[in-house]
């Protein structure tokens, strides 16, 4: 095979393997809810393709190849393990299994079940993302380690360990029942939020975890997506991301320089994006019920229409975030109501606001810190200002946040 | 639990010793300090002064060999440590990440052997 003709084989493998990991590890798995052996079996059935393929040029169905030969593997891999070969579920996959002509037809989309499969509230909410990052798109532990700064042996146990409760922990493959399905359905937004990473937008508060997962976060929220298109609050959630990843390029200087929300030049923010996150949140609304990441979209598409308006509704945020506040009372959405609070009203207003969140919690907490230092300084209150300052910088994980706010201090 | 942060430091980083605090890099370690205190794990620590000044020590076949300079010949070198009480290896990850050498060096995070001390100190 020439060169071109090999590197075209290649990247049809990397495109099967990210579109249809999820799936195939799914529907192996749906029936012996062995996700570890699935996940096995289709690590080989890659394999084999990187060998077979640009040798014998890519079968006309690949999805259903893949799935053919990681069945085969499967079914090995589960008659090596001497527990498994007795056990019920096992036999009846061999039984219930498709013959091969039909399936080069659609074999059934199992995701859904394997998202609220890794979000079970049997399973550790730590460990909620992560397992969905690596059932769902085939991330390998490593790269998820290093996301949620954990040690790549620590990742990979406490993964082994989620997967054998999930096997042995009797927890079913199937979408919820309706009466639990808004609590369910939450964990699972909750975990896709996540890899995304948290308040990207804040003023200078900005929690690295996860943001290297992005893009990951809203495949899987657009694979959500497709699973459940009448759910707001998965559009909702979508919208979200999809605004604070318009801002990506703005977010940085050509140094490398940290550019807050307030500084950005909203040219350099992404139109097609803002323009899908709009149409989410417009059809999501169209639902009338309002959720929690219906209201953090509505924020940032306030935030967003400075674009056009070349001014922010601080008044509009302001009003949003006391929704907010309402169903989710936690510290990031306190201290984004202090800000929104401070301009609608004056920095004493957002001061005072502050104030009333307990301290226990803020101690670790960079974004209030960071608020508090920027309405101090506004106030002219030089040295508590600086004090707060210290605070943001001693808990500032990224180095172009730590010098913006060293600066900012002065 | 009491883990050790070990910090590595880079040559540029270890050039600004006897800076004064207006030194940005100074100037985050202080904030650092006084985020660990704040937070009630510091339990101790100490910079060290700058690699040239070790002077290493070792017997080999029964005579002594000593050397200028660090153990090891590498670009980052110790330059100090931290001692945290903390409940969890994570918890030691999340502050070792926040430390202004973790991004201009490294910082190796290690448990303290309190059961080898016992041995040694009886």
């Amino acid at each position: 095979m020439s060169r071109s003709g090999q590197e075209s084989t290649h990247r049809t493998i990397e495109r099967m393997a990210r579109e249809s990991y999820g799936r195939l590890v799914a529907y192996l798995s749906s029936h012996t809810r062995d996700v570890a052996s699935a996940e096995d079996a289709l690590s080989n059935g890659l394999v084999a393709a990187l060998t077979t393929w640009p040798r014998d040029g890519v079968p006309q169905n690949p999805e259903a190849w893949l799935l053919t030969t990681a069945r085969h593997s499967f079914i090995d891999l589960v008659r090596h393990q001497q527990v498994a070969v007795a056990s019920e579920p096992t036999l009846l996959l061999l039984r219930d299994e498709p013959k091969e002509a039909t399936l080069s037809a659609e074999f059934p989309d199992e995701r859904l079940k394997l998202l609220f499969v890794c979000t079970h509230p049997a399973i550790d909410p730590a460990i909620h993302t992560p397992l969905m990052l690596q059932t769902v798109l085939g991330l390998d532990a490593v790269r998820i380690a290093h996301a949620f700064l954990v040690s790549p042996t620590t990742m990979g146990q406490r993964l082994v360990r989620a997967k054998t409760k999930i096997r042995d922990g009797g927890i079913q493959f199937e979408v919820p029942q309706e009466h639990e399905l808004p609590q369910r359905l939450d964990a699972v937004l909750e975990a896709i939020y996540a890899a995304f990473g948290i308040g990207w937008d804040d003023m200078a508060g900005v929690d690295q975890r996860g943001r290297e997962l992005a893009e990951e976060a809203i495949w899987l929220a657009r694979v959500l997506l497709q699973l459940m298109q009448r759910e707001a609050e998965v559009r909702g959630l979508l919208a979200l991301m999809l605004h604070c990843e318009a801002r990506r390029g703005a977010r940085r200087g050509p140094d490398g320089r940290y550019i807050p929300l307030s500084e950005q030049d909203s040219q350099r923010w992404s139109l097609p994006l803002i323009k899908e996150a709009e149409r989410h949140l417009a059809e999501a609304s169209s639902r009338g019920r309002w959720g929690r990441f219906q209201l953090e979209a509505a924020i940032q598409s306030v935030h967003a229409e400075r674009a056009r308006s070349g001014r922010t509704e601080w008044v509009a945020i302001m009003l949003f975030y006391e929704q907010l506040i309402r169903i989710s009372p936690t510290l990031g959405t306190r201290t984004g109501y202090a800000a929104a609070v401070a301009e609608a009203k004056g920095p004493e207003a957002g001061l005072a606001v502050l104030d009333g969140i307990d301290m226990d919690s803020v101690s670790g907490y960079q974004p209030y810190w960071a608020v508090r230092a920027h309405l101090l300084q506004r106030l002219g209150k030089k040295s508590e200002a600086m004090d707060a300052f210290d605070r943001a910088i001693g808990v500032a994980e990224d180095p172009a946040v730590r010098q913006f706010l060293l600066q900012r201090r002065g | 639990m009491q883990f050790a942060l070990l910090v590595y430091e880079s040559p540029e980083a270890l050039s600004t010793r006897n800076n004064d605090e207006t030194d940005p890099y100074i100037g985050a370690w202080r904030a650092y300090y006084k985020a660990l205190v704040e937070a009630g794990i510091y339990v101790g620590g100490d910079p060290l002064e700058v690699p040239e000044t070790g002077t290493t020590v070792r017997l080999k076949e029964g005579k002594r060999r000593v050397q200028d300079g660090p153990f090891a010949d590498t670009k980052e070198q110790l330059g100090g440590f931290i001692i945290l009480e903390l409940p969890s290896l994570d918890a030691a990850l999340d502050w070792a990440a926040r430390c202004p050498a973790a991004s201009a060096g490294a910082v190796e995070v290690r448990p303290l052997a309190p059961e080898s001390k016992r041995r040694i100190t009886g």
